[in-house]
Protein backbone atom coordinates (compact mmCIF):
# COMPACT_ATOMS: atom_id res chain seq x y z
CA UNK A 1 0.00 0.00 0.00
CA UNK A 2 2.89 2.27 0.71
CA UNK A 3 4.73 3.12 -2.17
CA UNK A 4 8.50 2.51 -2.84
CA UNK A 5 10.90 5.68 -1.12
CA UNK A 6 13.60 4.68 -3.70
CA UNK A 7 14.45 8.19 -5.57
CA UNK A 8 13.45 7.16 -9.12
CA UNK A 9 10.86 10.06 -10.22
CA UNK A 10 6.90 9.43 -9.84
CA UNK A 11 6.68 11.77 -12.47
CA UNK A 12 9.08 12.87 -15.12
CA UNK A 13 8.35 14.63 -18.33
CA UNK A 14 10.90 16.08 -20.73
CA UNK A 15 9.87 18.51 -23.25
CA UNK A 16 6.22 17.22 -23.23
CA UNK A 17 4.09 19.04 -25.95
CA UNK A 18 0.52 18.76 -26.96
CA UNK A 19 -0.48 20.85 -30.10
CA UNK A 20 -4.28 20.74 -31.46
CA UNK A 21 -4.97 21.42 -34.60
CA UNK A 22 -8.11 23.76 -35.29
CA UNK A 23 -10.33 23.51 -38.46
CA UNK A 24 -11.90 27.59 -38.74
CA UNK A 25 -14.05 29.20 -41.38
CA UNK A 26 -16.61 28.18 -43.63
CA UNK A 27 -16.88 24.64 -44.86
CA UNK A 28 -15.12 25.32 -48.14
CA UNK A 29 -12.16 27.50 -47.21
CA UNK A 30 -11.53 26.09 -44.20
CA UNK A 31 -8.18 27.01 -42.61
CA UNK A 32 -5.96 24.83 -39.91
CA UNK A 33 -4.24 26.53 -37.20
CA UNK A 34 -2.07 24.38 -34.97
CA UNK A 35 -2.26 26.10 -31.38
CA UNK A 36 -0.31 24.78 -28.87
CA UNK A 37 -1.69 23.77 -25.29
CA UNK A 38 1.67 22.52 -23.79
CA UNK A 39 4.76 23.46 -25.09
CA UNK A 40 8.41 21.82 -23.70
CA UNK A 41 7.03 21.17 -19.89
CA UNK A 42 9.96 19.58 -18.42
CA UNK A 43 8.60 18.55 -15.02
CA UNK A 44 9.96 15.80 -12.28
CA UNK A 45 8.48 14.73 -9.13
CA UNK A 46 9.64 12.34 -7.00
CA UNK A 47 7.85 9.86 -4.45
CA UNK A 48 5.82 11.34 -1.50
CA UNK A 49 5.90 14.74 -2.71
CA UNK A 50 3.13 17.05 -2.96
CA UNK A 51 2.64 19.65 -6.00
CA UNK A 52 0.40 21.95 -6.55
CA UNK A 53 -0.29 23.05 -10.25
CA UNK A 54 -1.57 26.21 -10.94
CA UNK A 55 -2.10 28.32 -13.63
CA UNK A 56 -5.09 30.21 -15.39
CA UNK A 57 -8.12 28.64 -17.30
CA UNK A 58 -6.14 27.12 -20.67
CA UNK A 59 -2.82 26.93 -19.77
CA UNK A 60 -2.59 23.82 -20.62
CA UNK A 61 -2.89 22.28 -16.50
CA UNK A 62 -5.99 19.88 -17.95
CA UNK A 63 -3.79 19.12 -21.02
CA UNK A 64 -0.75 18.35 -19.21
CA UNK A 65 -3.05 16.62 -16.44
CA UNK A 66 -4.55 14.28 -19.60
CA UNK A 67 -1.19 13.59 -20.78
CA UNK A 68 0.05 12.40 -17.67
CA UNK A 69 -2.89 10.29 -16.98
CA UNK A 70 -2.79 8.97 -20.52
CA UNK A 71 -5.71 10.16 -21.54
CA UNK A 72 -3.87 12.17 -24.17
CA UNK A 73 -1.22 11.10 -26.32
CA UNK A 74 2.07 14.00 -26.43
CA UNK A 75 2.64 15.56 -29.53
CA UNK A 76 6.14 15.83 -28.57
CA UNK A 77 8.67 14.86 -25.46
CA UNK A 78 9.13 11.78 -23.07
CA UNK A 79 6.54 11.38 -20.18
CA UNK A 80 7.32 8.88 -17.51
CA UNK A 81 4.63 8.46 -14.57
CA UNK A 82 5.56 5.23 -12.32
CA UNK A 83 8.13 3.99 -14.71
CA UNK A 84 5.21 3.78 -17.36
CA UNK A 85 4.27 5.31 -20.66
CA UNK A 86 1.25 7.07 -20.14
CA UNK A 87 -0.42 6.55 -23.03
CA UNK A 88 0.87 3.42 -24.90
CA UNK A 89 0.22 1.52 -20.96
CA UNK A 90 -2.64 3.39 -19.72
CA UNK A 91 -4.75 1.00 -18.58
CA UNK A 92 -1.63 -0.48 -16.63
CA UNK A 93 -0.88 2.96 -15.17
CA UNK A 94 -4.42 3.23 -14.12
CA UNK A 95 -3.94 0.10 -11.93
CA UNK A 96 -1.01 2.03 -10.01
CA UNK A 97 -2.60 5.89 -9.37
CA UNK A 98 -5.79 7.44 -8.55
CA UNK A 99 -7.28 10.31 -10.21
CA UNK A 100 -10.58 12.78 -9.00
CA UNK A 101 -11.64 15.43 -11.64
CA UNK A 102 -13.67 17.76 -8.71
CA UNK A 103 -16.38 18.35 -11.34
CA UNK A 104 -17.66 14.66 -12.14
CA UNK A 105 -18.19 11.75 -10.30
CA UNK A 106 -17.16 8.31 -11.34
CA UNK A 107 -19.62 6.90 -8.70
CA UNK A 108 -23.06 5.06 -9.64
CA UNK A 109 -25.72 7.54 -9.30
CA UNK A 110 -28.35 5.48 -8.59
CA UNK A 111 -26.29 2.98 -6.41
CA UNK A 112 -25.65 3.38 -2.96
CA UNK A 113 -21.45 4.75 -1.80
CA UNK A 114 -21.16 0.89 -1.01
CA UNK A 115 -21.96 -0.77 -3.66
CA UNK A 116 -20.70 1.80 -6.57
CA UNK A 117 -17.04 1.45 -4.01
CA UNK A 118 -17.86 -2.37 -4.56
CA UNK A 119 -17.81 -2.11 -8.22
CA UNK A 120 -14.53 -0.02 -8.03
CA UNK A 121 -12.88 -3.25 -6.16
CA UNK A 122 -13.61 -5.51 -9.33
CA UNK A 123 -12.49 -2.90 -11.42
CA UNK A 124 -9.33 -2.74 -9.73
CA UNK A 125 -9.35 -6.50 -9.09
CA UNK A 126 -8.87 -5.97 -5.27
CA UNK A 127 -9.26 -8.96 -2.99
CA UNK A 128 -12.03 -8.92 -0.80
CA UNK A 129 -10.08 -8.77 2.01
CA UNK A 130 -7.76 -6.16 1.27
CA UNK A 131 -10.29 -3.94 -0.02
CA UNK A 132 -12.77 -4.41 3.73
CA UNK A 133 -9.66 -3.48 5.12
CA UNK A 134 -8.89 -0.37 3.33
CA UNK A 135 -12.49 0.35 2.87
CA UNK A 136 -12.66 0.25 7.09
CA UNK A 137 -9.89 2.93 7.00
CA UNK A 138 -11.18 5.33 4.38
CA UNK A 139 -14.54 5.20 5.93
CA UNK A 140 -12.81 6.00 9.39
CA UNK A 141 -10.60 8.69 7.87
CA UNK A 142 -13.54 10.43 5.37
CA UNK A 143 -16.18 9.52 7.72
CA UNK A 144 -18.09 7.87 5.37
CA UNK A 145 -20.19 5.45 7.80
CA UNK A 146 -23.39 8.15 7.71
CA UNK A 147 -23.85 7.83 4.18
CA UNK A 148 -22.08 4.56 2.86
CA UNK A 149 -25.58 3.16 2.01
CA UNK A 150 -27.44 6.72 0.41
CA UNK A 151 -27.91 6.48 -3.17
CA UNK A 152 -24.84 9.15 -4.56
CA UNK A 153 -27.75 11.05 -6.30
CA UNK A 154 -28.42 12.05 -2.63
CA UNK A 155 -25.23 12.79 -1.39
CA UNK A 156 -24.37 16.48 -0.69
CA UNK A 157 -21.34 17.83 -2.86
CA UNK A 158 -18.37 17.23 0.10
CA UNK A 159 -19.71 13.69 0.99
CA UNK A 160 -19.54 13.06 -3.00
CA UNK A 161 -16.28 14.46 -3.15
CA UNK A 162 -14.92 12.25 -0.63
CA UNK A 163 -16.83 8.85 -2.17
CA UNK A 164 -14.76 9.76 -5.27
CA UNK A 165 -11.64 10.09 -3.26
CA UNK A 166 -12.39 6.77 -1.43
CA UNK A 167 -12.73 5.00 -5.10
CA UNK A 168 -9.55 6.99 -6.28
CA UNK A 169 -7.63 5.42 -3.36
CA UNK A 170 -9.55 2.36 -2.33
CA UNK A 171 -6.84 0.28 -4.59
CA UNK A 172 -3.68 2.00 -2.70
CA UNK A 173 -2.56 3.91 -5.75
CA UNK A 174 1.15 5.63 -5.43
CA UNK A 175 0.13 8.44 -7.17
CA UNK A 176 -2.74 10.63 -6.77
CA UNK A 177 -3.94 12.80 -9.29
CA UNK A 178 -6.59 15.83 -8.52
CA UNK A 179 -8.34 18.15 -10.73
CA UNK A 180 -9.85 21.05 -8.38
CA UNK A 181 -10.72 18.87 -5.86
CA UNK A 182 -12.29 21.28 -3.45
CA UNK A 183 -14.36 23.23 -5.76
CA UNK A 184 -17.99 23.93 -4.82
CA UNK A 185 -17.51 22.78 -1.60
CA UNK A 186 -18.03 24.72 1.79
CA UNK A 187 -15.34 25.53 4.57
CA UNK A 188 -15.76 22.51 6.82
CA UNK A 189 -15.64 19.94 3.74
CA UNK A 190 -12.59 21.96 2.02
CA UNK A 191 -10.97 21.93 5.94
CA UNK A 192 -11.80 18.07 5.98
CA UNK A 193 -10.45 17.16 2.51
CA UNK A 194 -7.05 18.75 2.96
CA UNK A 195 -6.10 17.56 6.39
CA UNK A 196 -7.21 14.13 4.93
CA UNK A 197 -4.69 14.70 1.99
CA UNK A 198 -2.04 15.34 4.39
CA UNK A 199 -2.39 12.80 6.42
CA UNK A 200 -2.35 10.59 3.36
CA UNK A 201 0.74 11.84 2.17
CA UNK A 202 2.88 11.87 5.41
CA UNK A 203 1.62 8.38 6.76
CA UNK A 204 1.67 6.30 3.68
CA UNK A 205 4.13 8.30 1.36
CA UNK A 206 1.77 9.02 -1.35
CA UNK A 207 2.32 11.56 -4.03
CA UNK A 208 -0.07 13.87 -4.69
CA UNK A 209 -0.42 16.70 -7.81
CA UNK A 210 -3.40 18.79 -7.88
CA UNK A 211 -4.38 21.26 -9.94
CA UNK A 212 -6.74 24.45 -8.05
CA UNK A 213 -7.75 27.64 -8.22
CA UNK A 214 -7.88 27.69 -4.32
CA UNK A 215 -5.10 29.83 -2.24
CA UNK A 216 -6.33 27.98 0.71
CA UNK A 217 -5.34 24.83 -0.82
CA UNK A 218 -2.04 25.79 -2.11
CA UNK A 219 -1.18 27.06 1.23
CA UNK A 220 -1.97 24.34 3.58
CA UNK A 221 -1.20 21.48 1.35
CA UNK A 222 1.69 22.14 -1.26
CA UNK A 223 5.25 22.40 -0.48
CA UNK A 224 5.81 23.12 -4.26
CA UNK A 225 4.04 25.14 -6.94
CA UNK A 226 4.41 24.91 -10.62
CA UNK A 227 2.58 27.31 -12.49
CA UNK A 228 2.04 26.68 -16.10
CA UNK A 229 0.99 29.87 -18.14
CA UNK A 230 0.23 29.81 -21.54
CA UNK A 231 1.79 26.11 -22.20
CA UNK A 232 5.31 26.80 -20.40
CA UNK A 233 6.03 26.55 -17.02
CA UNK A 234 6.76 29.70 -15.58
CA UNK A 235 7.28 28.63 -11.75
CA UNK A 236 8.53 25.80 -10.61
CA UNK A 237 9.46 25.93 -6.20
CA UNK A 238 8.15 26.68 -2.90
CA UNK A 239 4.91 29.26 -2.47
CA UNK A 240 6.65 31.60 -0.55
CA UNK A 241 9.44 31.95 -3.45
CA UNK A 242 6.58 32.64 -5.74
CA UNK A 243 4.78 35.44 -3.42
CA UNK A 244 8.48 37.00 -3.01
CA UNK A 245 8.50 37.22 -7.06
CA UNK A 246 5.92 39.23 -7.37
CA UNK A 247 4.57 42.41 -6.36
CA UNK A 248 1.07 41.52 -5.49
CA UNK A 249 0.56 44.24 -2.56
CA UNK A 250 -1.94 42.85 0.39
CA UNK A 251 -5.24 44.72 0.73
CA UNK A 252 -6.39 46.14 3.82
CA UNK A 253 -10.27 46.81 3.98
CA UNK A 254 -11.15 49.34 6.69
CA UNK A 255 -14.34 49.73 7.66
CA UNK A 256 -15.06 53.52 8.67
CA UNK A 257 -17.62 54.86 11.19
CA UNK A 258 -18.66 57.09 8.37
CA UNK A 259 -18.55 58.04 5.13
CA UNK A 260 -15.34 59.78 4.13
CA UNK A 261 -13.51 60.50 1.19
CA UNK A 262 -10.47 58.47 -0.22
CA UNK A 263 -8.32 57.80 2.94
CA UNK A 264 -4.22 58.75 2.44
CA UNK A 265 -1.80 57.55 4.67
CA UNK A 266 2.02 56.72 3.94
CA UNK A 267 2.20 52.99 2.75
CA UNK A 268 -1.30 52.58 1.47
CA UNK A 269 -2.98 53.62 -1.61
CA UNK A 270 -6.35 53.95 -1.68
CA UNK A 271 -7.86 51.72 -4.55
CA UNK A 272 -11.82 51.28 -4.11
CA UNK A 273 -14.19 53.26 -2.31
CA UNK A 274 -17.76 51.73 -1.43
CA UNK A 275 -19.71 53.76 1.11
CA UNK A 276 -17.66 53.63 4.75
CA UNK A 277 -15.96 50.32 3.25
CA UNK A 278 -12.36 51.20 1.26
CA UNK A 279 -9.73 49.14 0.12
CA UNK A 280 -6.08 50.15 0.31
CA UNK A 281 -3.33 48.35 -1.54
CA UNK A 282 -0.16 48.39 0.76
CA UNK A 283 3.34 49.01 0.27
CA UNK A 284 4.45 49.17 4.12
CA UNK A 285 4.55 47.18 7.14
CA UNK A 286 0.30 46.96 7.94
CA UNK A 287 0.84 47.81 11.61
CA UNK A 288 2.17 51.31 10.50
CA UNK A 289 -0.92 51.94 8.51
CA UNK A 290 -3.11 50.76 10.79
CA UNK A 291 -1.69 52.31 13.20
CA UNK A 292 -2.27 55.59 11.13
CA UNK A 293 -5.64 55.31 10.11
CA UNK A 294 -7.24 54.39 13.60
CA UNK A 295 -5.13 57.48 14.72
CA UNK A 296 -6.89 59.93 12.00
CA UNK A 297 -10.63 58.24 11.70
CA UNK A 298 -13.21 55.95 13.59
CA UNK A 299 -12.76 52.68 12.48
CA UNK A 300 -15.30 49.82 12.78
CA UNK A 301 -13.59 47.37 11.32
CA UNK A 302 -10.73 46.14 9.80
CA UNK A 303 -9.79 43.32 7.49
CA UNK A 304 -5.77 42.39 5.74
CA UNK A 305 -6.51 40.30 2.77
CA UNK A 306 -3.64 38.34 1.50
CA UNK A 307 -3.09 39.04 -1.96
CA UNK A 308 -4.63 35.85 -3.51
CA UNK A 309 -2.90 33.15 -5.73
CA UNK A 310 -5.03 34.22 -8.69
CA UNK A 311 -3.14 37.31 -8.46
CA UNK A 312 0.23 36.47 -7.42
CA UNK A 313 -0.42 33.82 -10.67
CA UNK A 314 -1.62 37.14 -12.83
CA UNK A 315 1.30 39.02 -12.05
CA UNK A 316 3.59 36.46 -12.57
CA UNK A 317 2.31 35.37 -16.81
CA UNK A 318 2.12 39.29 -16.83
CA UNK A 319 5.83 38.85 -17.21
CA UNK A 320 7.11 40.07 -14.06
CA UNK A 321 9.58 37.88 -13.05
CA UNK A 322 11.84 35.31 -14.47
CA UNK A 323 11.33 31.91 -13.34
CA UNK A 324 12.94 31.04 -9.78
CA UNK A 325 13.69 27.39 -10.91
CA UNK B 1 2.17 -15.10 -10.98
CA UNK B 2 -0.22 -17.10 -9.61
CA UNK B 3 -3.03 -16.66 -11.90
CA UNK B 4 -2.65 -18.02 -15.26
CA UNK B 5 -3.59 -17.06 -18.47
CA UNK B 6 -6.78 -19.08 -18.24
CA UNK B 7 -8.21 -16.19 -15.63
CA UNK B 8 -6.79 -13.33 -17.13
CA UNK B 9 -8.24 -13.99 -21.12
CA UNK B 10 -12.34 -13.74 -19.57
CA UNK B 11 -11.27 -10.57 -17.57
CA UNK B 12 -13.33 -7.92 -20.22
CA UNK B 13 -16.44 -10.37 -20.53
CA UNK B 14 -16.52 -10.81 -16.67
CA UNK B 15 -15.84 -7.11 -15.81
CA UNK B 16 -18.89 -6.41 -18.87
CA UNK B 17 -21.16 -8.51 -16.63
CA UNK B 18 -20.41 -7.04 -13.50
CA UNK B 19 -21.09 -3.83 -15.17
CA UNK B 20 -23.74 -4.38 -16.97
CA UNK B 21 -25.31 -6.33 -13.76
CA UNK B 22 -24.60 -3.23 -11.72
CA UNK B 23 -26.87 -0.68 -14.30
CA UNK B 24 -29.63 -3.19 -14.24
CA UNK B 25 -29.68 -2.79 -10.35
CA UNK B 26 -29.72 1.11 -10.69
CA UNK B 27 -32.41 0.58 -13.21
CA UNK B 28 -34.56 -1.33 -10.86
CA UNK B 29 -35.00 1.83 -8.73
CA UNK B 30 -37.49 2.28 -11.15
CA UNK B 31 -39.37 -0.46 -11.79
CA UNK B 32 -42.40 1.34 -13.21
CA UNK B 33 -40.45 3.26 -16.05
CA UNK B 34 -38.56 0.45 -16.71
CA UNK B 35 -41.74 -1.66 -17.54
CA UNK B 36 -43.36 0.69 -19.32
CA UNK B 37 -40.09 1.16 -21.72
CA UNK B 38 -39.80 -2.57 -22.28
CA UNK B 39 -44.04 -2.68 -23.38
CA UNK B 40 -42.88 0.66 -25.97
CA UNK B 41 -39.85 -0.94 -26.96
CA UNK B 42 -41.81 -4.41 -27.59
CA UNK B 43 -45.01 -2.32 -29.56
CA UNK B 44 -41.97 -0.88 -31.79
CA UNK B 45 -40.26 -4.09 -32.89
CA UNK B 46 -44.12 -5.65 -33.09
CA UNK B 47 -45.31 -2.88 -35.61
CA UNK B 48 -41.93 -3.27 -37.76
CA UNK B 49 -42.99 -7.17 -37.64
CA UNK B 50 -46.64 -6.16 -38.89
CA UNK B 51 -45.36 -4.22 -42.09
CA UNK B 52 -43.45 -7.31 -43.08
CA UNK B 53 -46.30 -8.85 -42.84
CA UNK B 54 -48.30 -6.75 -44.76
CA UNK B 55 -45.48 -6.09 -47.52
CA UNK B 56 -45.33 -9.46 -48.16
CA UNK B 57 -49.17 -10.29 -48.10
CA UNK B 58 -49.86 -7.68 -50.55
CA UNK B 59 -47.36 -9.04 -52.82
CA UNK B 60 -47.22 -12.06 -51.78
CA UNK B 61 -43.94 -12.68 -53.02
CA UNK B 62 -40.55 -10.98 -53.43
CA UNK B 63 -37.68 -12.14 -55.29
CA UNK B 64 -38.86 -15.37 -54.85
CA UNK B 65 -39.26 -15.44 -50.89
CA UNK B 66 -42.83 -15.80 -49.34
CA UNK B 67 -44.61 -14.72 -45.37
CA UNK B 68 -42.67 -17.74 -44.09
CA UNK B 69 -39.22 -16.82 -45.67
CA UNK B 70 -39.17 -13.13 -45.41
CA UNK B 71 -40.34 -13.41 -41.41
CA UNK B 72 -37.35 -15.67 -41.48
CA UNK B 73 -35.05 -13.14 -43.01
CA UNK B 74 -36.52 -10.37 -40.60
CA UNK B 75 -36.49 -12.56 -37.37
CA UNK B 76 -32.86 -12.76 -38.79
CA UNK B 77 -31.95 -9.54 -38.63
CA UNK B 78 -33.77 -8.06 -36.02
CA UNK B 79 -32.85 -10.89 -33.08
CA UNK B 80 -28.73 -9.82 -34.32
CA UNK B 81 -29.37 -5.92 -33.77
CA UNK B 82 -31.32 -6.48 -31.07
CA UNK B 83 -28.78 -8.19 -29.61
CA UNK B 84 -26.16 -6.30 -30.64
CA UNK B 85 -27.96 -2.66 -29.43
CA UNK B 86 -28.23 -4.67 -25.72
CA UNK B 87 -24.68 -5.74 -25.96
CA UNK B 88 -23.34 -2.61 -27.69
CA UNK B 89 -26.00 -0.36 -28.55
CA UNK B 90 -24.83 2.41 -26.14
CA UNK B 91 -21.34 3.25 -27.81
CA UNK B 92 -23.30 5.86 -30.24
CA UNK B 93 -23.06 7.70 -27.38
CA UNK B 94 -19.35 7.68 -27.43
CA UNK B 95 -19.90 11.53 -29.06
CA UNK B 96 -21.68 12.92 -25.93
CA UNK B 97 -19.34 11.13 -23.44
CA UNK B 98 -16.66 13.52 -24.66
CA UNK B 99 -18.64 16.53 -25.36
CA UNK B 100 -19.03 16.16 -21.47
CA UNK B 101 -15.88 14.81 -20.52
CA UNK B 102 -17.51 11.33 -19.09
CA UNK B 103 -15.33 9.67 -21.25
CA UNK B 104 -11.99 10.83 -19.88
CA UNK B 105 -13.35 9.14 -16.61
CA UNK B 106 -13.70 5.79 -18.64
CA UNK B 107 -10.14 6.61 -19.30
CA UNK B 108 -8.85 6.48 -15.97
CA UNK B 109 -9.98 3.28 -15.51
CA UNK B 110 -8.04 -0.09 -15.44
CA UNK B 111 -10.86 -1.46 -17.67
CA UNK B 112 -10.92 -1.16 -21.55
CA UNK B 113 -12.88 1.58 -22.40
CA UNK B 114 -14.86 0.00 -24.74
CA UNK B 115 -16.40 -2.19 -21.95
CA UNK B 116 -17.30 0.62 -19.85
CA UNK B 117 -18.61 2.78 -22.66
CA UNK B 118 -20.99 -0.71 -24.29
CA UNK B 119 -22.26 -0.86 -20.94
CA UNK B 120 -23.19 2.59 -19.52
CA UNK B 121 -26.46 2.88 -19.45
CA UNK B 122 -26.89 -0.52 -19.88
CA UNK B 123 -30.57 -1.40 -19.77
CA UNK B 124 -32.70 -4.73 -19.72
CA UNK B 125 -35.70 -3.16 -21.83
CA UNK B 126 -33.85 -3.38 -25.00
CA UNK B 127 -35.05 -7.39 -24.41
CA UNK B 128 -38.53 -5.72 -25.75
CA UNK B 129 -36.92 -6.20 -29.20
CA UNK B 130 -35.35 -9.23 -28.76
CA UNK B 131 -37.97 -11.61 -27.60
CA UNK B 132 -40.47 -11.08 -29.99
CA UNK B 133 -37.95 -11.05 -32.71
CA UNK B 134 -36.69 -14.05 -31.39
CA UNK B 135 -40.31 -15.38 -31.01
CA UNK B 136 -40.25 -14.81 -35.32
CA UNK B 137 -37.36 -16.39 -35.98
CA UNK B 138 -38.70 -19.41 -34.08
CA UNK B 139 -41.98 -19.56 -35.98
CA UNK B 140 -40.28 -18.95 -39.37
CA UNK B 141 -37.36 -21.63 -38.73
CA UNK B 142 -40.32 -23.98 -37.94
CA UNK B 143 -42.91 -22.67 -40.49
CA UNK B 144 -40.65 -22.88 -43.75
CA UNK B 145 -39.56 -25.36 -45.93
CA UNK B 146 -36.32 -25.95 -44.01
CA UNK B 147 -34.23 -29.49 -44.62
CA UNK B 148 -32.94 -30.07 -41.24
CA UNK B 149 -29.57 -31.52 -42.41
CA UNK B 150 -27.06 -32.05 -38.99
CA UNK B 151 -24.52 -29.26 -40.97
CA UNK B 152 -27.21 -26.85 -41.32
CA UNK B 153 -28.68 -27.78 -37.50
CA UNK B 154 -24.98 -26.87 -36.55
CA UNK B 155 -24.55 -24.02 -37.98
CA UNK B 156 -27.68 -22.37 -37.09
CA UNK B 157 -26.00 -21.12 -33.95
CA UNK B 158 -22.57 -20.37 -35.70
CA UNK B 159 -24.59 -18.24 -37.88
CA UNK B 160 -26.25 -16.48 -35.47
CA UNK B 161 -23.19 -15.42 -33.57
CA UNK B 162 -21.55 -14.24 -36.07
CA UNK B 163 -24.75 -11.89 -37.11
CA UNK B 164 -24.66 -10.91 -33.79
CA UNK B 165 -21.28 -10.26 -33.69
CA UNK B 166 -21.54 -8.44 -37.44
CA UNK B 167 -24.25 -5.66 -35.94
CA UNK B 168 -21.87 -5.53 -32.73
CA UNK B 169 -18.65 -4.06 -34.78
CA UNK B 170 -20.99 -2.01 -37.26
CA UNK B 171 -22.32 -0.38 -33.64
CA UNK B 172 -18.38 0.40 -32.84
CA UNK B 173 -17.23 1.27 -35.97
CA UNK B 174 -19.77 3.85 -36.88
CA UNK B 175 -19.64 5.18 -33.59
CA UNK B 176 -15.77 5.66 -33.98
CA UNK B 177 -16.96 8.49 -36.48
CA UNK B 178 -17.49 10.13 -33.39
CA UNK B 179 -13.68 10.66 -32.20
CA UNK B 180 -13.69 12.62 -35.33
CA UNK B 181 -16.82 14.34 -35.08
CA UNK B 182 -18.53 14.49 -31.85
CA UNK B 183 -21.92 15.48 -32.88
CA UNK B 184 -22.29 12.70 -35.78
CA UNK B 185 -24.08 10.76 -33.79
CA UNK B 186 -27.33 11.08 -36.97
CA UNK B 187 -24.43 9.62 -39.14
CA UNK B 188 -23.69 6.97 -37.50
CA UNK B 189 -26.99 5.98 -36.98
CA UNK B 190 -27.17 5.96 -40.70
CA UNK B 191 -25.53 2.98 -40.77
CA UNK B 192 -26.70 1.06 -37.99
CA UNK B 193 -30.34 1.81 -37.82
CA UNK B 194 -30.05 1.91 -41.82
CA UNK B 195 -28.30 -1.03 -42.25
CA UNK B 196 -30.96 -2.77 -39.54
CA UNK B 197 -33.54 -1.56 -42.41
CA UNK B 198 -31.85 -2.86 -45.24
CA UNK B 199 -31.33 -6.59 -43.45
CA UNK B 200 -34.75 -6.80 -42.19
CA UNK B 201 -36.12 -7.51 -46.06
CA UNK B 202 -34.32 -10.08 -48.52
CA UNK B 203 -31.54 -8.49 -50.15
CA UNK B 204 -32.52 -9.65 -53.84
CA UNK B 205 -35.65 -6.71 -53.63
CA UNK B 206 -32.77 -4.14 -53.31
CA UNK B 207 -30.61 -2.96 -56.64
CA UNK B 208 -27.62 -4.90 -57.84
CA UNK B 209 -25.23 -2.02 -56.58
CA UNK B 210 -27.12 -2.12 -53.00
CA UNK B 211 -26.21 -5.43 -53.31
CA UNK B 212 -22.99 -5.96 -53.71
CA UNK B 213 -21.54 -2.98 -51.42
CA UNK B 214 -23.78 -4.93 -48.87
CA UNK B 215 -21.80 -7.81 -49.68
CA UNK B 216 -18.49 -6.25 -49.96
CA UNK B 217 -17.97 -3.03 -48.57
CA UNK B 218 -20.11 -2.85 -45.76
CA UNK B 219 -21.06 -6.91 -45.40
CA UNK B 220 -24.76 -6.17 -44.07
CA UNK B 221 -25.91 -8.68 -46.43
CA UNK B 222 -24.22 -11.40 -44.02
CA UNK B 223 -26.56 -10.62 -40.96
CA UNK B 224 -30.25 -12.13 -42.53
CA UNK B 225 -29.65 -12.64 -45.98
CA UNK B 226 -26.89 -15.06 -46.74
CA UNK B 227 -27.87 -16.78 -43.29
CA UNK B 228 -31.34 -17.52 -44.87
CA UNK B 229 -30.03 -18.45 -48.55
CA UNK B 230 -28.11 -21.08 -46.46
CA UNK B 231 -31.12 -22.06 -44.41
CA UNK B 232 -33.39 -22.53 -47.16
CA UNK B 233 -30.96 -23.91 -49.62
CA UNK B 234 -31.76 -22.10 -52.48
CA UNK B 235 -29.46 -20.54 -55.14
CA UNK B 236 -28.63 -16.29 -54.79
CA UNK B 237 -31.11 -14.76 -56.86
CA UNK B 238 -28.79 -12.20 -57.08
CA UNK B 239 -26.13 -13.83 -59.26
CA UNK B 240 -23.27 -14.27 -56.55
CA UNK B 241 -21.50 -17.23 -55.96
CA UNK B 242 -23.53 -19.71 -53.60
CA UNK B 243 -20.30 -20.25 -51.72
CA UNK B 244 -20.47 -16.98 -50.36
CA UNK B 245 -23.82 -18.23 -47.56
CA UNK B 246 -20.57 -19.92 -45.88
CA UNK B 247 -18.86 -17.14 -45.19
CA UNK B 248 -20.28 -14.99 -42.26
CA UNK B 249 -18.71 -16.48 -40.14
CA UNK B 250 -15.15 -14.76 -41.75
CA UNK B 251 -16.79 -11.41 -42.61
CA UNK B 252 -18.13 -11.36 -38.87
CA UNK B 253 -14.29 -11.07 -37.95
CA UNK B 254 -13.07 -9.08 -40.50
CA UNK B 255 -15.62 -7.02 -39.24
CA UNK B 256 -14.75 -6.98 -35.81
CA UNK B 257 -10.95 -6.60 -37.00
CA UNK B 258 -12.06 -3.23 -38.98
CA UNK B 259 -14.04 -1.84 -35.76
CA UNK B 260 -11.10 -3.09 -33.38
CA UNK B 261 -8.68 -0.92 -35.97
CA UNK B 262 -11.04 2.27 -35.95
CA UNK B 263 -11.34 2.08 -32.22
CA UNK B 264 -7.40 1.89 -31.68
CA UNK B 265 -7.04 4.61 -34.05
CA UNK B 266 -9.87 6.58 -32.34
CA UNK B 267 -8.18 5.95 -29.21
CA UNK B 268 -5.18 7.21 -30.59
CA UNK B 269 -5.83 10.51 -32.03
CA UNK B 270 -9.02 11.46 -29.15
CA UNK B 271 -8.69 15.01 -28.29
CA UNK B 272 -10.91 15.09 -25.13
CA UNK B 273 -12.40 18.58 -24.19
CA UNK B 274 -11.11 21.78 -23.30
CA UNK B 275 -11.35 21.63 -19.36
Amino acid sequence: MTSSHDDRPIIETLGLSRDFTLREGPLLRRRRRTVSAVRDVTLTVRPGEIVGYLGPNGAGKSSTMKMLTGILTPTAGRVRVAGLEPSRERTRLAARIGVVFGQRTTLWWDLPLRDSLELTRHMYRIPAADHARRLAELTDLLDLGPFLATPVRQLSLGQRMRGDLTAALLHGPELLVLDEPTIGLDVVSKAAIRAFLLRLNAEEGTTILLTTHDLGDVERLCRRVVVIDRGTLAYDGDLAGLRASVPAPRVLVVDLAAPAPPVEVPGGTCVRVEGPRQWLELSDNPAAVIAEITRRHGVADLTLREPDIEHVVAALYRGAVPSAD
Amino acid sequence: MAEPLRTRAPWPLRIYVRLAWTWCRALAQYPASLVLLTVFVSLGALAEMGAVVIVFGHAGELAGFGVAEGLLVYGLSATAFGCADMLMGSVERLGQHIRTGAFDTMLIRPVPPLVLLATDQFTPRRLGKIVPAAAVLVLALVRCDIDWTPARALMLPVLLVSSIALCCAVWTASACIQFVATDARQAANSLTYGGQALTEYPLAVYGREVVRSATFVLPLAFVSWQPALFLLGRPDPTGLPDALRLAPPVAALLMCAVAALCWRAGLRRYRSTGS
